[in-house]
């Protein structure tokens, strides 16, 4: 395939995918505007921007998720006529050729890999699978993506970089000619990294488009021919390979000073609140970690996807089982999940929708449900105390719309975030635990969320937090502590860390 | 009261068609009867609708009232014990025969469909092996312990409509279970267990035992109507006695708007919905169906209602959403 004529960069590279002016709003708000770019066969087009920028509402867009309100998106064959597409759902979306590889694979894990990758498109003979045609397809969309695995392996035996591969081939199975690669590689370690990106250098040679989403601007300097940047939702840029340098880059994506927190100042002997000895989590029986969280301090856990810190944090609350010692302010913390939020633990959940938010139900009832417990009056429900704390959390917590009976499913990520965090913080805990606390929040709503845990802490209580982007991880910590496959590999000051030391002890580099 | 609003609509108008086509229907000696039955399966269905409220299901409702039920005059007439032994022994054991639901749900993680499908089959075969497969009755004794079920009250400006005593421990029912859903900390908890039982555990909700709880409450209401049924109708086999009755319970419950799904509660909703199938069950016959339909027409009724309710709860939930958008 490597012998196939490379055009890399060229501007003679064709476009097969036209886009002007797309934007989108929600709820009368912009999240997305005026975007206007051609995507060419054989050619990587990187889209970067800050969390909230509009990346993934304009992948959303383009895979048919959601429609766009503005804008025209136009599909260009061969002879250069384009005929306007009606993205209205995914299926159209891949009728023009286009696959969305998810950054959360999504890959059922009770299939074989031949499974995974005909999902719903099984070839089939009155209703019985043709199954050696599908393993035979199956081996060569395996080959074309590097992975040499046998197709009737399970899906769930796979590594993540593996998975991520099937989910590649399972879109180049559906003769996909525009592939959209979202944050491919941020779950990978440095050497899958590089290999992931090799196979999409074979198959961009191959003709096939790539729109390539990421925020390691190192990663789209080696492999992009273009980069479209966002800002707030809008286009701040579009630049050549040869215009593209990471100063460059990065000024257009931040555009303005952000504000950086005063840097927090711990008192040298505060006292320990979180003391964990030899912990050893039911993922990972073959590491026991040690470590502790002072009064006031806020500890970040980083690491990979699969590197045990939502292990850590659930023991911690109770809500899984585990075996070694966590006590709080010296009292060893034994009982269940509900005994340990008596005793001063809150836990904010990673997966919000399954383990945190009750959709359906009011955001005061959200707010409201663990504070209830904790006042009670005999049993009953202390009512007038109930809407004073929700009204509370939600002027402190700037929960939008200041609702009490709305929905929550009907509010924005940021604001259900906020209603779990809210529902944790109405509680004053001594020990905050957090896993993930911005995933899929916007800029504006993270500042707010790190200043409230912030201000926690800054009353004294612990707090510890898992997060995947190493950003958060810098902009929130006091102290860092890197894991690795169950470990605990090494721990920073938060004035002394780097992204770069962080993700090599991250992907299990060596202190 | 918003909430009830369509199963109430509903109850109106087959009480208003089958008094328009029946005959009978508004005789006080009628809707004597009617009442009398609606509080015994209101009570069934209270139950019912507590443990849907968790987010579970009951099946072994209709078998906990014929062990409860046969219990009673077997103990009292065969083996001679006082009133004051026999009536909490039973109550006693129906609530064990929740526990044991509950732990085997919440320990053993067994799913509530298969292990309360295991107690119908269970108990009912235990009701008749115990009783040797006999009819029991009090055989016109015990007047005074009957009389929970069969005194009447006679009420002014009624005529000779006469106010059963069921619906003494019935309204007491609905008071403290509405007051533990809206005033509790532990009706609120178990509201949001059946609403999203995991999100409910990290937020310390102590899920396990309230859910047991609600298994509890189910099957001891169950075996207090059983007495009740038994109490008001005298005699009956254990072969058939309470065959259905937790479908007649659990449709109540559904009707009054408690989803399957879990986290919502009316409890207005499943007295009147236990109502509406009660005089459905009477109309059948004062219309002159024939009772051959009675199933299919309470199906027929039963799948429209929730239907009906499924498609205004889709309406009414894009209306909400509109208008919030365009208040934005």
């Amino acid at each position: 395939m490597a012998e196939l004529p490379v055009r890399e960069g060229s501007v003679l590279a064709r476009t097969v995918l036209r886009v002007t002016g797309i934007g989108r709003r929600y709820a009368g708000i912009p999240a997305l505007t005026g975007v206007t770019m051609d995507v060419r066969a054989g050619e990587v087009l990187a889209v970067v921007g800050e969390n909230g920028a509009g990346k993934s509402t304009l992948l959303k867009i383009l895979s048919g998720v959601i429609a766009p309100s503005d804008g025209v998106i136009e599909q260009v064959d061969a002879n250069g006529t384009s005929v306007p597409l009606q993205m209205e759902n995914v299926r159209e979306a891949a009728r023009a050729g286009i696959a969305l590889v998810h950054q959360e694979l999504n890959l059922a894990e009770n299939l074989d890999v031949a499974g995974s990758i005909f999902l719903g498109r099984e070839p089939a003979r009155f209703g019985f699978l043709k199954r050696a045609t599908m393993m035979r397809e199956a081996r060569e969309w395996l080959h074309r993506v590097g992975l040499n695995v046998d197709p009737s392996t399970q899906c769930e035996s796979l590594s993540i970089a593996q998975r991520q591969l099937v989910e590649i081939a399972k879109a180049l199975s559906t003769q996909a000619k525009i592939l959209i690669l979202d944050e491919p590689t941020s779950s990978l370690s440095a050497r899958e990294a590089a290999r992931l990106l090799a196979i999409v250098k074979v198959l961009r040679a191959s003709g096939v488009a790539i729109v390539f989403v990421s925020h390691h601007l190192d990663e789209v300097l080696e492999i992009a021919d273009r980069v479209l940047v966002l800002r707030d939702g809008q286009q701040t840029g579009i630049l050549n390979r040869d215009a593209c340098d990471r100063a460059t880059i990065e000024r257009l994506m931040v555009g303005r000073e952000i504000a950086a927190p005063a840097a927090r100042v711990l008192p040298v002997d505060a006292q320990v609140r979180l003391q964990v000895q030899s912990l050893q989590t039911v993922h990972h029986r073959r590491h026991r970690i040690s470590f502790e969280v002072r009064a006031g301090e806020i500890v970040g856990l980083a690491g990979l996807v699969g590197a045990g810190r939502t292990e850590v944090l659930e023991a911690i609350a109770g809500v899984t089982s585990s075996a070694g010692h966590a006590s709080l302010d010296g009292i060893a913390l034994t009982g269940n999940a509900s005994q340990r939020v008596c005793e001063g633990v809150a836990l904010v959940p990673e997966d919000r929708a399954r383990n945190g938010l009750f959709l359906q139900d009011s955001v005061s009832m959200n707010l409201s449900l663990a504070w209830i417990g904790q006042h009670r009056q005999r049993g009953l429900v202390n009512r007038q105390g109930e809407r004073a704390i929700v009204n509370h959390m939600i002027s402190r917590m700037r929960v939008q719309p200041p609702a009490p009976a709305r929905r929550v499913q009907t509010l924005s990520g940021g604001n259900q975030q906020k209603s779990v965090i809210g529902r944790c913080l109405a509680v004053n805990p001594k020990l905050l635990l957090l896993d993930e606390p911005t995933r899929g929040v916007d800029v504006g709503a993270r500042a707010e969320i790190h200043a409230e845990v912030r201000r926690l802490a800054d009353t004294g209580s612990a707090v510890l937090f898992a997060s995947s982007e190493l950003e958060e991880v810098l902009m929130l910590a006091d102290r860092i502590l890197v894991m690795h496959e169950g470990r605990i590999l090494g721990e920073f000051a938060a004035r002394d860390a780097t992204e770069v030391a962080i993700m090599h002890l991250a992907t299990g580099g060596t202190a | 009261m918003k909430k009830s609003l369509g199963i109430i609509c509903l109850f109106v108008a087959i009480c208003l068609i089958t008094a328009i086509y029946g005959d009978g229907f508004l005789t006080g000696f009628n809707l004597t009867n009617l009442t009398q039955r609606t509080a015994l399966f209101s009570i069934l269905a209270l139950g019912a609708g507590v443990v849907i409220v968790a987010g579970g299901i009951d099946l072994s409702i209709g078998s906990v009232v014929c062990l409860a039920g046969i219990m009673t005059p077997w103990l009292l007439v065969e083996h001679g014990w006082s009133a004051w032994a026999v009536i909490p022994l039973v109550l006693a054991m129906s609530a064990t025969i929740g526990l044991f639901h509950g732990v085997l749900i919440t320990r053993l993680r067994l799913q509530p469909f298969l292990v309360t499908l295991c107690g119908l089959l269970l108990y009912r075969g235990i009701a008749r092996w115990m009783t040797g497969d006999q009819s029991q009755g009090f055989q016109g004794e015990f007047e005074d312990v009957r009389s929970i079920a069969l005194a009447r009250f006679d009420v002014p400006f009624l005529g000779d409509y006469r106010l059963p005593a069921t619906v003494i421990p019935l309204v007491i029912l609905v008071v403290l279970i509405g007051l533990f859903f809206s005033r509790t900390v532990w009706g609120r908890w178990l509201l949001a267990t059946g609403r999203n039982e995991n999100a409910a555990r990290y937020s310390g909700v102590p899920t396990a035992w309230l859910t047991t709880g609600a298994y509890v409450v189910c099957s001891l209401l169950a075996g207090f109507g059983g007495m009740l049924f038994i109490f008001d109708i005298g005699s009956a086999q254990p072969s058939d006695f309470g065959n259905f009755y937790e479908l007649y319970a659990i449709a109540a419950a559904v009707l009054g708007g408690c989803s399957l799904r879990g986290g919502d509660a009316n409890v207005l909703g499943i007295v009147v919905g236990a109502a509406t199938l009660q005089v459905l069950r009477t109309a059948i016959i004062l219309v002159g169906l024939g009772s051959q339909l009675e199933f299919a027409v309470i199906g027929g009724v039963l799948l429209i209602g929730i239907a009906a309710d499924e498609l205004v709860r889709r309406y009414s939930a894009r209306r909400a959403e509109q208008t919030s958008r365009m208040q934005h």
